[in-house]
């Protein structure tokens, strides 16, 4: 059976994947998952996950094309600095 | 340290180095990718443990730890039987590691209770390590226990166990001569 793991680093890190490993059970698994992945004080856990148990999702289909819905090249920070400016502008017009 | 102590240091160092030289054998040619990289490691590991403790040994007895390991005759080695012999079937090395990491595990509990702290803290640390061989080597039994070739294998090698140290097989001198041929080529003192 062959085996994804998935380490963390340090704490609070998230898990990011290491490799895969082919064992023929969950217990070789973990044993050759900690000697390839954790042994040297490299990870401070490791996931080990069947790779049939993990769902793969891939075709993200737009059929009706509606890519207003997509939020991608719309930058945030430049708008926020022009409202900013603005807001800046106001505040100054109304103290005056 | 009391000469019980350095005679174990060294029965244990004798058997980590010839079992380490033994399980390296494997190393390319093991059934499985997985386990080739697993047990190089182990094998790796005892060779370790062989020069933590030649290194205790060789201060007490005022020589170093390379010519406790390569410069004594084959008749002088303490090391087990068990670990002499060349196995070419995984089956058998499986049980010889499962045996001896059983074996190890006693020895090495009392040599953490020595009333020397030198000896008693290597052992420890030692164990520290072995503690994964031997989940290494209980995951392998737990596979192979209803396999009749593995169960021959550990009745025909049990009894290596208590065979002594003392007389060594013919095996072992072979194993010494490719040892100890590099250092053997040179002339003594010859620095690397």
């Amino acid at each position: 059976m062959i085996y994804e793991v998935f380490r963390q680093e340090r704490k609070g890190q998230p898990f990011q994947h290491a490799g895969s490993l082919e064992a023929a059970n969950h217990d070789f698994a973990e044993t050759y998952a900690k000697e390839f992945y954790g042994r040297r004080g490299e990870s401070e856990a490791l996931w080990i996950v069947p790779r049939e148990a993990i769902m793969e999702a891939e075709d993200f289909v737009d059929e009706l094309n509606r890519n207003y819905h997509r939020v991608d090249g719309y930058s945030l920070k430049e708008k926020l600095k022009e409202a900013r400016e603005r807001a800046g502008h106001a505040l100054v017009a109304r103290d005056r | 340290m009391n000469e019980q102590d350095t005679r174990s240091l060294l029965e244990i160092a004798d058997d980590e180095l010839i079992l380490g030289w033994r399980d390296s054998e494997w190393t390319g040619i093991a059934p499985l990718l997985e386990e080739d990289v697993a047990f190089s490691s182990i094998a790796q590991n005892e060779i370790g443990h062989a020069r933590a403790l030649y290194e205790l040994v060789a201060r007490e007895q005022g020589t170093t730890a390379d010519e406790l390991a390569f410069d004594r005759a084959p008749d002088e080695y303490r090391c087990s039987t068990l670990v002499e012999r060349r196995f070419l079937d995984w089956e058998k090395t499986i049980a010889r590691h499962y045996l001896y990491e059983e074996a190890d595990a006693k020895r090495l509990e009392e040599l953490k209770q020595s009333g020397d702290a030198e000896v008693a803290g290597l052992a420890a640390k030692i164990d520290r390590e072995e503690a994964y061989h031997r989940i290494h080597a209980q995951m392998w039994f737990d596979r192979l226990k209803d396999e009749p070739r593995f169960t021959a294998a550990l009745d025909e090698l049990r009894p290596l166990l208590d065979a002594g140290r003392e007389e060594h097989s013919a095996e072992l001198a072979e194993l010494w001569e490719e040892m100890t041929m590099v250092r053997r080529s040179q002339p003594a003192g010859t620095r690397w």
